[in-house]
């Protein structure tokens, strides 16, 4: 039998393309005749839009055309609903308000689309776009979340009421009962705010019409391209099939780029059609800033009632969802939120209330964390603010109320972002997170040398947070196995890949099922013309859900291939086995067939075939799990503060991680790593900062603080491996672990370096400037 | 030879070496290096990912140095020579530092490895036997959204490794 | 974020480029490393329609000893240049410890002594360095040249006492008298970071190990480099105690700096951490002074 290959640390398919410049970007689309578009964005937050006049951009030389909301006519609507709001939640109050290609009437945002230049270069279209005469009053802008919901803020959206855009109260048991009984209930103000997804890559999008065969292709830096395809070919009354979009090599996703039909995406190819010319779309760093989507900003009001020995009795969280100038993807993120605020503990009252607010600001869309980072924010401080009133420790306040291992599947009661009832499938909690306690040396620290650490005169912390990830959400993903002519085999799926080696896992899980080598399968993802039913890569599913049904479909191919095989070497299928490209007879090795022979034979030129023949050695499968499952965490850290200057050097960092069944841990590590980056941009690095106009503040990356290199620990990686029940492969998501439990981890290891000082830590991101202001708010006292 | 005559929106004629290869082109004055790169002469390779300095994925090598591109005009590098990721190897023939990241995972989206693969070879040809604080400190300059660093100061130590039991020609 | 469109000039002599700076004046700027200037034209801060390109003058970039014992730098010189040259090192400690604070590696490749200079931005680490260390610039103009110590060159926020017609040429720096030593410590976000705060100290003893002068000198501390002249004549004649370096700090940083806030820190946070710079920088230069470090 051959050595299995899930879990082997597989060097990447796509590697040797992407090492040496070869792996094609949209931008490194090239076209004869393309031309080049530049947008004319609002400078302004919130604003009417009285009257444009662009005669002077349409007669620079070198500009093709100009196009405004007015030049689009009938032809001008907003985007469509990407999420809607839960149907399975009653109470539900949902204002439907989507982004639209460019401003009619009123401005909601800074760097909102207002016109279009489509010029013979980049650098002339942005000439043009300072030719423009913008006429537009200036409104007062809605920024603050909590003024927002003042009677007398102004309105985003002037239909409506108010600033409120949702709101979803969800329920479990009896949260006011369980507080009559509690013996300490403590209530908190919790503020967390916004940051962007900052991948390297900026979007962009080429849209190329060809009159001639009546034919569109869209290559586009998006998550989602069969989506983007249907909805692309319904605004331009095509047909599908004269739609292909193309996502092509990705730089990093992380999120908003699964945000679909910004405006961009209306109007670029809209233009393309209209002017029958090829058309390229790149957005710079200061247009990602404003038009991109951010996320994480929320406020809530959280409390917690408490046994004395430190059992939850219940959790009770109203809060504030910013959702930005529109609110195209639904609930997504505060439903993850409150799954989330449960965290891994088995609290059978909690009562949960969001209210998502309209402010003028950029559209918040699901970025890595997508709601979930919130969740285990608000319970971890909680819990550490429990575990100070009620002189318990940390730790084992976390362990009196993990979920056991016997209790799984563990149901929550209340609706998950997929509208499915939260059920937390398998986990072995206090394992991993003892592991994690292992593997940093928790006790030794906090008993031998921390103690001596502080008498030298070093303020140092320890912090340990543990956290759930949902994962793995449907609806479904498919996959197309084929066993070519060559004996290689391909394999095209609708989801697409943004740097996380869906090359190489997916061709592991196939290589596993046909015995071949992982790099003699070629991966096709993200090519509508190659496979055109699918949803997108967002939530941690990829390996889960596209996994899954590659997995399928490769079982049936793997059938299949044991069936001829077994008619042609005249042996039983269960003697036969896979390896090496070819089908032996275990024992007799030198009674084998290639694959390829299989393959030519199961697709003859002449004769004839029995009836209900399938040609080829080829399967479509698609998996769509029952609900998506639950993956468990835990990360510690340990780390040094110069309270003088607030500057923290972090000495440890370890991550413990169960995911079910690990299909590549070298991939899966460099998830892990790039999602604590993320995570501790959030933490300590990176804030969106908007004044009280809507202006953003920090829009370029000398003023927005991606961690360097420098900033970075080196991270410890353990694994822990609990096989989920709600698929064959046993897989559970992890691409966006690295980021969840980053800031909660972060309040806690700092104010246990300064506990001294008592600081109580209830925002996030922290900067050295904050955490001065609160340090010198306890010396006043 | 550099022009001093006034081009007066005119284009200048630039000549220069890229990757071994001598190019000869009119260009107008204000074409970033990066934009002549990637759309003049087809090298795809250089990534454009802030125009404003910071992130590096556009580091090429200027006579040698890395350089950021994006702050470099093209008609700048007029008789000069500049290096980018597509001189470093091919598919058949990696970089010995094109293998080692390979070998240690230190690519994943691949959109800012090209700036850094750039930087990594300038900077073991003057330090060869780095310390991993050394390797941070030379990366400083070039963003990365998906690894966290790790596996690419990995892949670095691993290239230094093995060029050091295996000397290498320099880059064109 | 693409430029808007100049002329452009790529003279090979210091004449050429006078001649191309006074028939443009204040149209045109000068490109030295463009690691400043060229993002904010890449941003379309700045538009000139007349850029004159130095990188082609091969006499501005240079590394001099001076015969008294200091260095003569061309205006052209590369940060990376000053970062790794031995005479630097060994006559400049000030300059050898600032100049790989400055910006990144790849920005140091291409950045020059000059540009940092004339661009004159108060968190530049050289302008603090130049005004420390007691520097002097050479500005030639289309007739004459004239010598403007750096305590005098540096007026405002971006602005120094260049004419639109002049370019430095060459940066001159005074050795360090005995029993001198030198400290620069910065507080930046991220390693490589614009400061939020930073000092340049210098401080000589004599024989008895008492402060015989000191020099302190903040960045990002107002509009241009803030000397704590106050704090350094307090220091004067003192023996470099604890409480000596403490007083000396509170001076400077309560009445001699003018921090601004902005979205990075607020006033008051940058006047706490200069005075907790200013301490260790004070500290670090005394014990180096003493030989200890």
């Amino acid at each position: 039998m051959t050595k299995t290959l899930i879990g082997q640390r597989v060097l990447r398919n796509e590697d040797p393309r992407l090492l040496t410049g070869q792996a094609q970007f949209v931008d490194d689309v090239e076209i004869p005749g393309l031309l080049h578009a530049a947008f004319l964005r609002s400078d302004h937050a919130h604003a009417r839009l009285l009257g444009l006049d662009v005669s002077a951009a349409r007669e620079r030389p070198g500009v093709v055309a100009v196009f405004t909301a007015e030049d689009m006519g009938a032809d001008w609507e907003p985007g469509p609903p990407l999420v809607s709001p839960p149907p399975t939640a009653k109470d539900v109050l949902f204002h439907s308000r989507r982004q639209v290609p460019l401003v009619k009437d009123k401005i909601r945002h800074a760097g909102e689309a207002i016109a279009v230049v489509i010029a013979e270069s980049r650098y002339i279209a942005e000439d043009a776009v300072e030719d423009i005469v913008v006429d537009l009053e200036p409104l007062e802008a809605v920024v603050d979340l909590e003024m927002a919901m003042q009677p007398d803020s102004p309105r985003v959206h002037d239909d409506l009421e108010s600033n409120l855009a949702a709101h979803l109260f969800q329920k479990k048991g009896d949260y006011d009962a369980a507080r009559k009984q509690a013996d300490l209930v403590l209530q908190r103000r919790i503020v967390i705010d916004r940051g962007a997804a900052a991948a390297m890559e900026n979007r962009g999008i080429v849209a190329d019409w060809d009159e001639k065969s009546q034919h569109l292709t869209i290559w586009d830096t998006t998550q989602a391209p069969i989506p983007i395809r249907n909805g692309t070919a319904a605004r331009l009354g095509l047909s599908e099939n004269q739609v292909r979009v193309i996502a092509p090599f990705i730089g990093g996703g992380f999120g908003p780029k699964m945000m679909m039909f910004y405006s961009e995406e209306l109007v670029i190819p809209w233009a393309a059609k209209k002017l029958k010319r090829p058309i390229k779309w790149i957005e710079d760093r200061r247009e990602n800033f404003y038009a991109t989507t951010q996320e994480r900003g929320q406020i809530h009001h959280v409390e917690i009632a408490l046994s004395r020995d430190g059992h939850i009795l219940g959790l009770k969280d109203i809060f504030l969802h910013d959702t930005g100038a529109y609110d195209p993807y639904g609930l997504t993120i505060p439903l993850n939120t409150q799954c989330h605020a449960m965290g891994g503990y088995d609290i059978k009252n909690f009562t949960t209330e969001v209210s998502v607010v309209f402010t003028n600001k950029t559209l918040v869309t699901p970025v890595r964390g997508a709601g979930r980072p919130q969740g285990i924010y608000v319970i971890e401080r909680m819990l550490d603010a429990a575990a100070r009133e009620l002189v318990i420790d940390p730790v084992e306040i976390r362990r009196r109320n993990l979920i056991p291992p016997d209790a799984f599947p563990y149901e929550h009661g209340i609706i998950d972002q997929a509208f499915s009832p939260l059920i937390l499938d398998s986990g072995n909690y206090w394992a991993v997170m003892q592991k994690a306690l292992e593997m940093i040396g928790y006790e030794e620290f906090v008993r031998d040398e921390q103690p001596r650490l502080r008498k030298e005169g070093k303020y140092v912390g320890i912090g340990i947070a543990p956290f759930i990830e949902s994962t793995g959400v449907g609806p479904y993903e498919g996959a197309r196995v084929t066993v070519e002519a060559s004996g290689k085999i391909f394999v095209a799926t609708g989801v697409g890949t943004q740097g996380q080696g869906h090359f190489t896992t997916f061709a592991q899980v196939v290589a596993e099922q046909l015995g071949v080598a992982p790099s003699d399968v070629r991966l096709v993802s993200g090519d509508t013309a190659e496979f055109h039913w699918g949803t997108g890569t967002f939530a941690s599913r990829g390996a889960v859900v596209a996994g899954n049904a590659i997995h399928a479909a490769a079982s049936i191919v793997r059938r299949k291939v044991l069936e001829l095989a077994s008619k042609q070497l005249d042996t039983p299928e269960d003697e036969l086995e896979l390896e090496g490209g070819r089908v032996r007879v275990a024992d007799i090795p030198n009674r084998s067939i290639s694959l390829a022979e299989l393959a030519n034979l199961a697709n003859p030129l002449r004769g004839a075939v029995e009836p209900g023949t399938e040609p080829g050695l080829e399967a479509t499968a698609y998996f769509g799990p029952r609900y998506g499952a639950t993956a468990f965490g835990t990360h510690a850290m340990i780390l040094e503060i110069d309270p003088e200057t607030m500057m923290i050097d972090i000495k440890r960092y370890v991550t413990v991680e169960d995911c079910g069944t690990v299909l590549n841990p070298l991939i899966l590590e460099g998830q892990i790593h790039g999602g604590v980056s993320l995570g501790i941009g959030n933490a300590y690095y990176e804030k969106l900062h908007f004044d009280e106009n809507g202006q953003l503040l920090n829009a370029s990356f000398a003023d927005y603080l991606v961690p360097s290199a420098t900033e970075m620990p080196r991270i410890e990686v353990g694994h822990v491996e609990t096989r989920s029940p709600l698929n064959e492969l046993g897989t559970k998501g992890v691409g966006e672990a690295g980021t969840i439990p980053v800031p909660a981890l972060f309040a806690q290891a700092v104010e246990n370096a300064l506990a001294d000082r008592g600081l109580e830590i209830l925002e996030s991101p922290l900067s050295p400037n904050r955490l001065y202001e609160l340090w010198s708010r306890k010396e006043a006292r | 030879m550099a022009t001093t005559e006034p081009t007066l929106h005119q284009l200048f004629d630039l000549a220069l070496t890229v990757n071994g290869t001598r190019h000869e082109q009119a260009v107008e004055p204000r074409t970033l290096l990066s934009d002549f790169l990637r759309h003049d002469l087809g090298l795809t390779g250089t990534h454009v990912a802030c125009e404003h300095g910071v992130c590096g994925a556009c580091t090429v090598l200027l006579d040698g140095e890395p350089v950021r591109s994006c702050l470099v005009f093209a008609v700048q590098a007029h008789g000069h020579s500049v290096t980018t990721v597509e001189g470093l190897g091919s598919i058949e023939q990696l970089h010995p530092v094109q293998e080692a990241f390979r070998q240690a995972h230190g690519v994943q989206c691949g959109f800012c490895t090209p700036g850094i693969l750039t930087t990594v070879v300038a900077f073991l040809a003057e330090n060869p036997d780095p310390s991993e604080e050394e390797i941070r400190e030379a990366l400083s300059g070039n963003l990365c959204r998906c690894t966290g660093y790790q596996h690419i100061v990995d892949a670095v130590r691993l290239a230094a490794q093995n060029m050091k039991a295996a000397p290498q020609q320099p880059a064109r | 974020m693409k430029p808007a469109p100049f002329d452009y000039y790529a003279p090979t002599t210091v004449d050429q480029a006078l001649a191309h700076l006074a028939e443009h004046g204040y149209e045109a700027k000068v490109l030295a490393g463009g690691q400043s200037l060229v993002p904010m034209m890449n941003f379309r801060l700045v538009q000139p329609s007349v850029l004159v390109d130095l990188n082609s003058i091969p006499d501005l970039a240079f590394i001099h000893p001076d015969e008294d014992g200091g260095l003569r730098i061309g205006a052209l010189t590369r940060h990376y240049q000053v970062e790794v040259d031995p005479l630097v090192a060994a006559r400049t400690s000030l300059l050898h410890d600032a100049v790989p604070k400055i910006g990144y590696p790849q920005i140091r490749r291409r950045g020059t002594i000059g540009g940092s200079l004339c661009h004159a931005d108060p968190s530049a680490e050289l302008v603090a360095v130049s005004v420390a260390l007691n520097g002097r610039f050479r500005l030639r103009g289309p007739k004459a040249e004239r010598w403007v110590p750096a305590q005098d060159f540096f007026i405002g926020l971006f602005s120094t006492v260049l004419e639109p017609d002049e370019l430095m040429v060459e940066v001159a720096l005074p050795p360090l008298p005995a029993r001198t030593g030198t400290s620069f410590m910065e507080v930046a976000r991220r390693r490589h970071d614009f400061a939020l705060v930073g000092v340049a100290a210098v401080v000589s003893l004599d024989e008895k190990g008492v402060v015989r002068q000191a020099r302190m000198v903040f960045l990002s501390a107002g509009d241009r480099p803030m000397e704590a002249h106050r704090a350094a004549d307090a220091l004067a004649g003192q023996a470099p105690t604890p409480e000596a370096l403490r007083a000396a700090a509170e001076i400077a940083a309560s009445d001699e700096i003018d921090p601004s806030s902005d979205i990075h820190a607020t006033s008051e946070f940058r006047r706490h951490l200069a005075k907790v710079l200013a301490r260790r920088a004070l500290d670090q230069a005394c014990r180096r002074a003493a030989g200890k470090e």
